[in-house]
């Protein structure tokens, strides 16, 4: 444990000292600050942290981030409903809302408080535990902003709903801490992407929390790509809570920032429950991706598919921990986790962990781990055709990751990563239909 | 085109090739045939630029330029093709995507236009039904999953769409049965033109029953120890390889 900044103190009372919330969120607040102080950072000495150190973020005196005044710029979206935050605050010009199917609700966090507030308090903070985490803790003692999606029972949104998180740094160091709050009612259906973008120079810390409920036989296809600067600190926090019959995927894929820990939690607390938990990693010179997943099967027959993919280049570097959980009662589990890294220097290195703990008998558990460069055959069967060694990496790295890509169902966002990933590559080909 | 000059090579510490020579001329088509083991696979995988293959000796002229400086890249576009022997499989990567790429790459090397997905649509479906191949194969991953017969007939439709000017198969004839024997033997035959060779490297002689060559090489412990015409094929194939092999240690023996 570290100790923690005075700094941390003097800007929760700044911030809440005259805010005008309901008093259950204050106190909530309140416990959660007192979390943190009581947490402290985490170092490397634990054992969740062990490859991932977050001392750049424990020294730091960050400021809160304000509305940045340059323009910045954001990925085309053809309709939807969209909601656009910048440096953590709402911006309603940049943000659309397209005509939703009736009794859904996708508005900002500060707007839901005032409308809604005892919707929110059965449920803000209720699933992604202030207790266990630090960063957790933090988030929901500081988040005043963010998004909150309401789909009624028995509703079914067409077009996804897009959140953008969008960063601006300036020359000194600036936090934000998104939070976002999804409730799929019983029989509902909505697709969702989540954003983390960057612009500008200066070390940002982005502290993301997300909270997703699923009631019976929901279906949440849910999507992030973080794509921030090179100097931001990005830690977030998703927790899903499924009810009986319901059917969660997320793709969550990393691309930006200089030291990323994303963690995934679902928790399988009825029967029949679906969830996959998919990713992609590209990390180079300078940069740390850390992804944390635990499924916890609490009761029978749910399956849960994990899929986890990295391309480290340069001096890249990767952490891998899939913890599975089945409990006692979850009898008839099926589950299974894979883990694929492609190093494609001999400096990236990457550290994976399968963590599995069953004390179910009758139970389908598997879990792969593998490390490795490109193929060497397949390259030379590549040039011997006439593509150039570069562009023949290039297309192997592709074909890597479009395992994952593949499976992303927004056609724009699917762009949006191909894209990127021919950024990350060593040839820009672009290869217009596979 | 081709011409082969004491060629020595090795495989981490052991020598496979132990000086080769041979001269393919346009629009010859040649068969290098041997027993396993004898170094017919090593001097195909050298020829293309395989680099687990390690040249010690020799040189190799193509066209008048030395083969071996090139990347296997360059060889390619410069019109040399080798037909694995194991076609690899790679998953995620169209088939179709990657023919196109191929041909591109080789076309802007000779500064030929490239052909766009219109183009090469047209190309590549003319192709397959010249060689009576299912064009369902262009549509999924690089052999992934493909049969024995299927990955070869890639290869040969590779080759017909490539249309290089120095064809090499490496025992492109094994394990198939004889419709697609009939489809690789089609390949090379539709291939078959005064500007264009084929070095057939074979264990058997069944396929130069529909491929005629002009000349046959028997290939024994890294060397070229006798050449003939097509009718040493059917003298191997009566009496095996063991009389080459006496033959030729009898002739080491005796210059020993």
């Amino acid at each position: 444990m570290l100790e923690v900044t005075p700094s941390w103190q003097t800007q929760f009372e700044a911030q809440h000292q005259n805010a005008a919330v309901p008093k259950w969120l204050k106190q909530v607040r309140q416990d959660a600050f007192a979390r943190f102080r009581e947490l402290g950072f985490p170092t490397r000495h634990h054992e969740d942290w062990r490859f991932t150190p977050v001392t750049a973020i424990t020294e730091t005196v960050f400021n809160p981030a304000t509305k940045p005044y340059t323009s910045v710029h954001l990925p085309e979206i053809k309709g939807g409903t969209r909601l656009v935050f910048l440096n953590g605050i709402f911006d309603s010009e940049l943000s659309s809302l397209a005509p939703l199917p009736k009794g859904v609700i996708v508005t900002t966090l500060a707007q839901a408080l005032q409308d809604f507030p005892e919707q929110l308090e059965s449920q803000l903070g209720h699933h992604a535990s202030y207790q266990e985490s630090a960063f957790v803790a933090l988030n929901t003692a500081f988040a005043t902003e963010g998004a909150v999606i309401i789909v009624p029972r028995g509703v079914v949104v067409e077009d996804p709903i897009h959140l953008l998180y969008v960063s601006v740094g300036t020359h000194y160091p600036t936090i934000a801490h998104p939070r976002t709050l999804v409730l799929a009612g019983e029989q509902s259906q909505i697709t969702l992407t989540e954003t983390y973008l960057g612009s500008g120079g200066g070390m940002v810390f982005t502290n993301a929390v997300t909270e997703i409920v699923l009631e019976q036989n929901a279906v949440v296809d849910h999507y992030k790509l973080q794509q921030e600067t090179y100097e931001t600190y990005h830690i977030a926090h998703m927790q899903v809570s499924l009810a009986k019959n319901s059917n969660f995927s997320s793709h969550n894929i990393a691309i930006g920032g200089t030291l990323v820990r994303n963690e995934a939690n679902a928790l399988l607390g009825a029967e029949g429950i679906e969830c996959t938990l998919n990713g992609l990693y590209l990390a180079t010179d300078r940069q740390l991706i850390d992804n944390h997943t635990f499924i916890d099967h609490a009761m029978p027959h749910c399956n849960s598919h994990e899929l986890y993919k990295g391309i480290l280049n340069g001096r890249g570097r990767g952490v891998f921990n899939g913890k599975i959980m089945v409990r006692p009662d979850a009898q008839k589990t099926d589950a299974k986790q894979t883990n694929k890294t492609i190093l494609l220097s001999k400096e990236a290195q990457v550290n994976t962990k399968p963590q599995l703990e069953i004390y179910a008998d009758d139970v389908k558990c598997t879990h792969g781990a593998t490390v490795g460069q490109l193929s060497a055959d397949a390259l030379f069967y590549l040039q011997a055709r006439g593509i150039g060694r570069e562009e023949a990496q290039s297309l192997l790295t592709y074909a890597f990751a479009s395992e994952v890509i593949d499976r992303i169902r927004v056609p724009e966002l699917r762009d949006r990563v191909h894209d990127a990933l021919f950024t990350h590559l060593p040839t820009t080909i672009r290869p217009e239909e596979f | 085109m081709l011409e082969i000059k004491n060629l020595h090579a090795r495989v981490d510490e052991k020598e496979i090739l132990k000086g080769i020579n041979l001269t393919v001329k346009p629009g010859e088509i040649h068969a290098i045939m041997g027993p396993n083991g004898s170094g017919k696979s090593t001097l195909a995988g050298v020829l293309a630029g395989r680099a687990t293959f390690d040249v010690t000796e020799g040189e190799v002229t193509f066209n008048g330029q030395s083969l071996l400086e090139l990347a296997p890249e360059e060889r390619a576009r410069e019109g040399i093709f080798l037909a694995f022997q194991y076609p690899v499989e790679i998953p995620g990567v169209n088939n179709m995507y990657f023919l196109k790429a191929a041909l591109n790459a080789i076309r802007k090397h000779r500064e030929e236009p490239l052909l766009n997905s219109t183009e090469f649509t047209k190309l590549i479906r003319e192709k397959a039904k010249l060689l009576e191949l299912d064009a369902s194969l262009l549509n999924r991953p690089v052999n992934e999953g493909f049969s024995g017969g299927e990955k070869k007939r890639n290869e040969i439709l590779q080759m017909a769409v490539l249309n290089p000017y120095l064809a090499i198969l490496d025992e492109t004839d094994s394990g198939l049965d004889i419709d697609a024997l009939q489809i690789v033997a089609n390949g090379v035959n539709v291939l078959r033109s005064p500007e264009r060779a084929v070095i057939v490297v074979t264990h058997y002689q069944r396929l130069l029953n529909y491929i005629v060559p002009d000349f046959v090489h028997v290939l024994a412990g890294g060397r070229i120890v006798k050449s003939g015409g097509k009718e040493l094929a059917l003298e191997l194939e009566e009496k095996g390889y063991g009389w080459i092999e006496q033959e030729t240690r009898a002739t080491a023996g005796a210059t020993a």
